[in-house]
């Protein structure tokens, strides 16, 4: 049996790969030196790259990205650890009006290669603005790259994809699932774009991405237990979409129901339910469904179970879909 | 501090800075106390250089606004160097970028520019600032910078497309060293301090060799200070030693806010809680900006870090053409301000000199006007963008949906062809 590797290690040898591919890769966040960040993706790399490639940046969220452009425009290639999703509000001005502007207000003169690395979602019963989703944001954002990574595989390969990018990108990383094990394989699923059916099936599609993939599995496989065949696509990419493989994954089963975290009102799952109905109109046998967070700001850890989609939800909405 | 970053010698320590002496080389004034009759018994309201109509016993000035020059210890050896030639040019400099600006103005009352932003009166603190970096330093502007961008080999035409609106400023910023304006108040302070701490990571720093060695320069506003990201800008310059020079033109005015509702103290004063110098100059003082900003450059370059310059300046017109000071400073105060003018007191000393004669005059007066015609009529042949351009560089690699709209966007214009 090929070794398990945790999906925070997985982030971790992708960025030493990429360190090492290239001098002008350069990592910036809040405690991600000796310590290796929070959630200790760094670790070690402070130490083999010294304090010039991997710094630790004064506390100001703001500060890091801006002069995290600043660097790209000089020609280096930062990636940037915001500490937790909720702290990323006081760069979103940097990355919504510069970041993602710069390379279409030069005529493509300047180009922005940062990486923007952020730990999102709930289940870790941490205090406010450490568990939110706020991908949204982002994915309406044009000249940004958004991607979420689900497993240990996509986390190595997706986050050096991402610092090869000439665009920025908006890399979301599932902190419940840091922990979670599996194996690295030796290429990259697909292109950073591209979205993976990782589990095949004829009645419903289910679409999620980040750390509902795990939950989505499980519910396909409990499904599958009662006679029902849930496909299940991990998007891995929120912009773009890559509606090719959401299209014929809806093509084929008729049914579709999407899950995130994040509040369901001009959530991802919004967009993508617009798509579906325009491009599958005449496949749909059932109302497209979404499972997502309640409208309302991140609860209290004692009850944000009840708030975050899990197995059960998922599998009411897909017999909810199934009684059409 | 992060002693690996800091090559050369390293600013001065806080003993050094305390010592209150207001020169280049020690640029506070007045002790730091730990006494709390002294902290509690001094008010700030009465500081000389508190923010107000004149510049104070601590601005550095070297050309009076009658066009004397007053001798300086610490400047003259900065300004040493300059021929007749320079002094003339500065002259030019200061000449040709107004008359641009004047030019562009009426260009926007008549309707060809949605807005201009005028540089009216800062014309000194921008050309000074300007003629003192060397080739591969970086400047970073904000959108009122037509001086800067004029001595970085911009063509003001360059600068006339965003605000006629065919796009949003676009030049070669590695050909120039100069950066896209930043309309985002303050935002170009981090961007800038991030290059430095890039030129720093390239080992371009304190290496003795002149051609090397690059130091950043970062230009803002006085209403810019109050941005958040300006503080932050201040902490990262600091603890990295980035080799960035902060050049704020406090031309009194943020639209309709004076300089009171910006800051307390003044503003040069705001370097030395992060840790650098500060020091405030005249800004209409073209040869004063020029020394000091030299001075700062050549410190930056050579890894003692940053400096902040308050350039004591005035904006005489309005914010934006879409703006009306009269109903906001009354014009006493402008008038204050003519007299103090940059280009006058210039021409003044170069006349009384003679460094320069009347034929000199005449011929930058006919430079300008070639140039005043020349900035019109290329202005009037700009073309309008393809609709379609607006899709084409967002995204540096492939994007579908860039491809998938482009197509939609062009078979629907298509789509009207005859049909209207």
């Amino acid at each position: 049996m090929a070794e398990l590797t945790t999906l925070a290690k997985g982030l971790t040898t992708g960025l030493r790969a990429a360190m090492e591919a290239d001098p002008k890769v350069v990592l910036m966040g809040e405690d991600i030196g000796k310590l290796g960040g929070v959630f200790r993706v760094t670790e070690g790399l402070q130490k083999d790259f010294g304090e010039e490639r991997v710094m630790d940046t004064p506390l100001a969220e703001a500060g890091i990205v801006a002069t995290a452009i600043g660097l790209a425009i000089r020609g280096y290639r930062p990636v940037v650890e915001i500490q937790f999703d909720g702290f990323v509000y006081p760069a979103f001005d940097h990355i919504v009006s510069t970041l993602a502007k710069l390379h279409a207000r030069s005529h493509g003169g300047i180009r922005v290669p940062v990486v923007v690395r952020i730990p999102f979602g709930g289940g870790i019963g941490a205090v406010e603005h450490h568990s939110e989703s706020n991908e949204a944001y982002f994915a309406h954002t044009a000249g940004l790259r958004v991607v979420a990574v689900s497993n240990p595989h996509d986390a190595h390969w997706m986050i050096r994809q991402a610092i090869e990018c000439d665009d920025p990108v908006i890399f979301y990383e599932p902190k419940r699932r840091y922990w979670d094990k599996g194996e690295v394989g030796e290429a990259p699923r697909g292109d950073l774009g591209s979205a993976q059916v990782l589990r095949e099936g004829t009645d419903v599609t289910i679409l999620c991405y980040g750390p509902m993939v795990r939950t989505c599995l499980q519910a396909a496989q409990a499904a599958e237990e009662e006679g029902r065949s849930l496909e299940v696509v991990d998007l891995r990419s929120l912009s773009p979409i890559d509606t090719e493989t959401v299209f014929a994954s809806i093509a084929k089963t008729g049914r579709c129901v999407i899950v995130h975290e994040a509040a369901t009102f001009l959530g991802m799952g919004a967009e993508l339910a617009a798509q579906v109905q325009e491009h599958c109109f005449y496949s749909l046998e059932a109302p497209i469904l979404r499972v997502g967070g309640y409208n309302v700001p991140y609860p209290p850890a004692r009850i944000e179970e009840e708030f975050l989609p899990d197995l059960d939800r998922v599998l009411d909405a897909v017999d909810r879909s199934m009684t059409h | 501090m992060r002693s690996d970053l800091i090559t050369g010698s390293s600013n001065p320590g806080p003993d050094e800075m305390d010592k209150g002496v207001p020169t280049l080389s020690d640029v506070t004034t007045d002790e730091l106390s730990s006494s709390l009759a002294e902290v509690f018994g001094s008010n700030p309201v009465t500081d000389p250089d508190r923010p107000a109509a004149e510049g104070g016993p601590h601005m550095l000035q070297v050309l009076t606004p009658e066009g004397e020059r007053v001798p300086s210890p610490e400047l003259d050896p900065l300004l040493s160097d300059l021929t007749d030639e320079d002094l003339r040019g500065f002259y030019r400099d200061l000449v040709l970028i107004r008359r641009v600006d004047a030019e562009a103005t009426a260009l926007q009352r008549q309707g060809e520019l949605g807005i201009w932003v005028s540089l009216l009166g800062q014309e000194a603190a921008q050309v000074g600032s300007g003629r003192a970096m060397a080739p591969q330093d970086y400047a970073f502007p904000t959108y009122r910078e037509h001086g800067v961008a004029w001595c970085r080999g911009v063509d003001p035409l360059e600068l006339i497309g965003l605000f006629r609106g065919v796009n949003h400023g676009v030049w070669d910023t590695q050909k120039h060293h100069f950066h896209l304006y930043t309309i985002i108040i303050g935002a170009q302070t981090l961007h800038a301090t991030g290059y430095a701490m890039g030129v720093q990571l390239d080992g371009h720093v304190g290496t003795g060799d002149a051609n090397r060695d690059t130091a950043v320069i970062a230009y803002l506003g006085d209403g810019a200070t109050s941005q958040g990201d300006v503080s932050e800008s201040l902490v990262f310059a600091g603890v990295y030693n980035a080799p960035v020079v902060f050049f704020c033109q406090n031309n009194q005015w943020a639209i309709s806010e004076p300089n009171e509702r910006q800051s307390r103290a003044p503003i040069w004063h705001r370097a030395r809680g992060f840790g650098f110098p500060g020091i405030r100059v005249d800004g209409n003082d073209v040869l004063a900006c020029y020394a000091v900003t030299k001075r700062a450059l050549e410190a930056a370059r050579s890894g003692q870090g940053p400096t902040f310059i308050e350039a004591f300046t005035y904006r005489m017109g309005a914010h934006t053409t879409s703006d009306d000071p009269t109903k906001y400073r009354v014009s006493a105060e402008v008038e204050v301000w003519k007299h103090r003018d940059p280009i006058q007191r210039l021409r003044r000393y170069l006349e009384r000199q003679g460094h320069a004669t009347s034929e000199f005059f005449e011929a930058i007066d006919a430079e300008a006007d070639e140039l005043g015609a020349s900035v019109r009529s290329r202005t009037l042949a700009l073309p309008d963008p393809p609709g379609t351009e607006m899709f084409d560089f967002v995204y540096a690699a492939e994007h579908p949906v860039m491809s998938r709209e482009r197509e939609e966007f062009a078979a629907y214009q298509a789509s009207f062809e005859g049909g209207h």
